[in-house]
């Protein structure tokens, strides 16, 4: 699928309206999604410009029924992805998994709300990040991303497809309240900058065509529904053809493929940003929106003569394990600011096991964290 | 009449499936899967352009045993994965197969606007009354006063009647059949993958293990003579008093309406966004 | 489905005559006698019992186990209501051609 890329070079552009852009240039020509805030405007932009390049939007009945609408989609080759926020990410779910044991890629935008259940729909929070990762039943790996600019809205869209389409995996894109709401401008690469990344159909006979094949990469190739290739695709665990089993050492086999493909590909799934890293003795770990007030807080930090550096997560899970411990072994003091009770500090604890002083800083009022606020906690201690 | 009946169905099997297949001895989810490769073989449609979605439950297993292009999804929800399918590859024929409790109870907010939405799909759904594969649970179309495994006491709650709540919906095409009038379903069958729209055929099935054995009809052939001595086509009942109907079903073509197709219109969507 | 009407759970006493949707007319058994042959794949087969007393001539009994046996086949019809009903796909009605000689 060619790219198709917004007219201008650079746009003054609402997060939420980089996600819709984004997906598009990565060759998405499905929607499906259910009006809710803060994430709307993702339906809003779509409904308007997925006609225009032969796509399709669809507005479903509830959240559960886009999700299934995206899976199909795919299923019938066709790049698919679903927009909502937290309530509507929590009716996602069991559809969620489906798309992990069918392989079937996909790309879930969740603008994260303040707060649980209905919680703060106009506020920002970061409270569903462990639901990403863990959100559906089962023992299912995921890929996880978090935005943080409107940039990042564009270039990590196209990401979150790519990775999707090459490891045949469904890809939970984080946003939140600020980052979708922020307008910036954005400069749009050119088209032969953007790394579009298609799955892998299959080239064999049908008759050799092996759906869920436990080949060396993990990674089966994918036949469309319609494509001449009849293959059975269920919920159920399945065997190498496609057929449920309960033979254990299949089921074996099965589960472990799913997290051996990624495992595989760790280099070029864990994305990470460092900002004045190099000589730094006090870091900041963060994600999402928060990352805009460390950067910040960083610089400041630095005008007072504090060597702080930041560490940006772009993919939460698989968490950059390898990466995250660089940072822990360089410094004597890493904050991890996040607008949740401490959902990836306790991941950071889990690398850390003793090794540096890891400090927490939450904000659960529906505010969001000020640089100043992470300057304090960098500073405190000095 | 074709010649060779069950010849004609071993063409469409996967016979590199299981068989005999999973469902019990007598189950009325076999004759429909015959009805189905039938209708399937006379509309001349072949293999590869045939999507069959099913959701969970003892219809959940239908699509694994033959051999066209095959989902089960998630409980209640195939119409939404059809959906998908069907507006991605409009050139494919989707037919979604469910179960009284996967397509009117979980899945009854999808089955509704899927009705209402015209997205050109076909929805056969079993009604067998019961909830079968977990055991007997009462569900949306278990007869007020009938026993089920949660209803030990009787049950208090009233059915639905799924062809006529698909009528109200707006469903473009809906007929009901059995699984004793075979020849009237594959006819119906026939004329609802061929409808040009959302085409429902609701079928009354038996579950005599679950249901019929709790309900003094304990093995397939009583079920399936309560099924020929309470139904009605609809053209004799149009001749009918009510008083006569009043326990009674009806059987053939409930609605056979043309409406706009979503996928159709959306063609003018692109057309007036400029694409 | 409105109501429900119980009944016995038992087996249709064996020779009631019944509405058999494609049931051949007088007139086509009026014309010369069609025959056929009947095959019963047992390993699919699971004994349900529909075949055996749904069918309107009686043409099909049951073994020990509750399994079809065509007992009469040349009472057969060729309403292939069994062929229809079996839910196993178990069950082969095949017409017989003019030639075929010998006991079906």
């Amino acid at each position: 699928m060619a790219t198709v890329m917004p007219k201008k070079k650079r746009s003054l552009l609402q997060g939420n309206e980089a996600i819709a852009l984004g997906a598009l240039a990565a060759g998405c020509r499905f929607f499906a999604g259910y009006p809710i805030t803060p994430a709307s405007e993702i339906s809003e932009v779509l409904s308007a410009q997925m006609p225009q390049v032969g796509g399709t939007f669809i507005q479903m009945e509830d959240e559960i029924a886009s999700m299934g609408a995206i899976i199909g989609a795919s299923i019938a080759g066709v790049k698919s992805m679903t927009a909502t926020s937290g309530p509507g990410f929590s009716l996602m779910q069991e559809n969620i998994g489906y798309a992990c044991i069918t392989e079937t890629p996909c790309v879930v935008v969740n603008v994260m709300r303040g707060g649980g259940s209905t919680g703060l729909p106009t506020c920002p929070g970061q409270g569903d990040v462990m639901q990403a990762r863990w959100g559906t039943h089962g023992d299912n790996p995921i890929i996880v991303l978090a935005v943080s600019t409107v940039t990042d809205c564009f270039d990590i869209t196209v990401r979150a497809f790519n990775l999707s389409e090459k490891y045949r995996i469904p890809v939970v894109l984080l946003s939140d309240e600020v980052v979708s709401h922020t307008r910036e401008t954005v400069i749009f690469p050119s088209p032969q900058d953007i790394e579009i990344v298609d799955r892998i159909t299959p080239s064999v006979p049908p008759e050799w065509y092996v759906p869920y094949e436990n080949n060396s990469t993990g990674i089966p190739d994918m036949a469309a529904f319609g494509a001449g290739y009849r293959y059975h695709i269920t919920g159920l665990v399945h065997d190498e053809r496609g057929f449920p089993t309960q033979h254990p050492e299949e089921i074996k086999i099965f589960t472990n493929r799913l997290f051996r493909k990624l495992a595989q590909g760790l280099h070029e799934i864990q994305i990470v940003k460092t900002f004045m890293m190099n000589d730094a003795d006090v870091a900041v770990i963060a994600y999402g929106s928060v990352t805009r007030s460390a950067q910040r807080a960083v610089v400041d930090a630095r005008s007072k003569g504090t060597k702080a550096g930041l560490l940006q997560l772009i993919t939460l899970f698989p968490f950059p394990e390898r990466l995250v411990d660089k940072v822990l072994k360089q410094c004597k003091r890493v904050l991890v600011p996040e607008m949740n009770m401490g959902q990836i500090y306790r991941e950071v604890q889990r690398v850390n096991q003793g090794k540096t002083d890891v400090k927490k800083y939450n904000r659960i009022d529906g505010q969001f964290i000020t640089p100043d606020e992470i300057l304090g906690e960098l500073l405190l201690e000095e | 009449m074709p010649k060779e009946i069950t010849k004609l169905i071993h063409k469409y099997l996967r016979h590199d499936k299981k068989f005999p297949h999973v469902w019990c001895p007598g189950c009325g989810n076999g004759v429909i899967l015959g009805s189905l490769i039938r209708a399937i073989d006379r509309l001349g449609l072949t293999k590869d352009e045939i999507v069959l979605a099913s959701g969970i439950g003892c219809s959940g297993r239908m699509p694994v045993y033959v051999d066209f292009n095959t989902l089960h999804t998630t409980h209640g929800r195939a119409l939404t994965f059809a959906t998908g399918i069907k507006l991605a590859k409009p050139s494919l024929t989707v037919i979604t197969v469910m179960g009284d409790g996967d397509a009117t109870a979980i899945g009854g907010n999808h089955f509704i606007h899927a009705a209402r939405r015209n997205v050109n799909l076909t929805a056969i759904i079993i009604n067998n009354q019961i909830y079968g594969m977990t055991g007997g649970q009462f569900s949306p179309t278990t007869p007020y006063g009938s026993h089920a495994a949660t209803a030990p006491y009787g049950h208090i709650e009233h059915a639905f009647s799924i062809a006529e709540l698909a009528v109200t919906a707006g469903a473009a095409f809906v007929g009901r059949g059995t699984v004793y009038h075979v020849q009237i379903l594959d006819k119906l069958i026939k004329a609802a993958v061929l409808k040009r729209g959302f085409s429902v055929v609701e079928i009354i099935s038996n579950c005599h293990i679950q249901f019929g054995r709790r309900n003094e009809m304990g093995n397939p052939v009583t079920m399936m003579e309560w099924m020929r001595d309470n139904s009605v086509t609809v053209e004799k009942a149009e001749k009918m008093p009510s008083e006569d109907l009043e326990d009674k079903f009806t059987i053939g073509i409930l609605a056979d309406e043309e409406k706009p197709i979503y996928t159709e219109e959306y063609d003018k969507i692109r057309e007036r966004a400029g694409d | 489905m409105t109501g429900k009407k119980k009944r016995p759970a038992v087996r249709p006493e064996k020779g009631t005559q019944r509405n058999i949707p494609g049931k051949p007319s007088e007139k086509q058994s009026e014309r010369a006698k069609k025959r056929y042959s009947h095959t019963v794949f047992k390993d699919w087969c699971k004994k349900c019992g529909i075949c055996s007393s749904f069918c309107p001539k009686n043409v099909i009994g049951q073994d020990e186990h509750g399994g079809p046996v065509f007992e009469r086949p040349e009472d057969c019809i060729g309403c292939r209501f069994c062929e229809l009903h079996c839910p196993d796909f178990a069950i082969t009605v095949q017409e017989l051609g003019p030639d075929t000689v010998g006991d079906v």
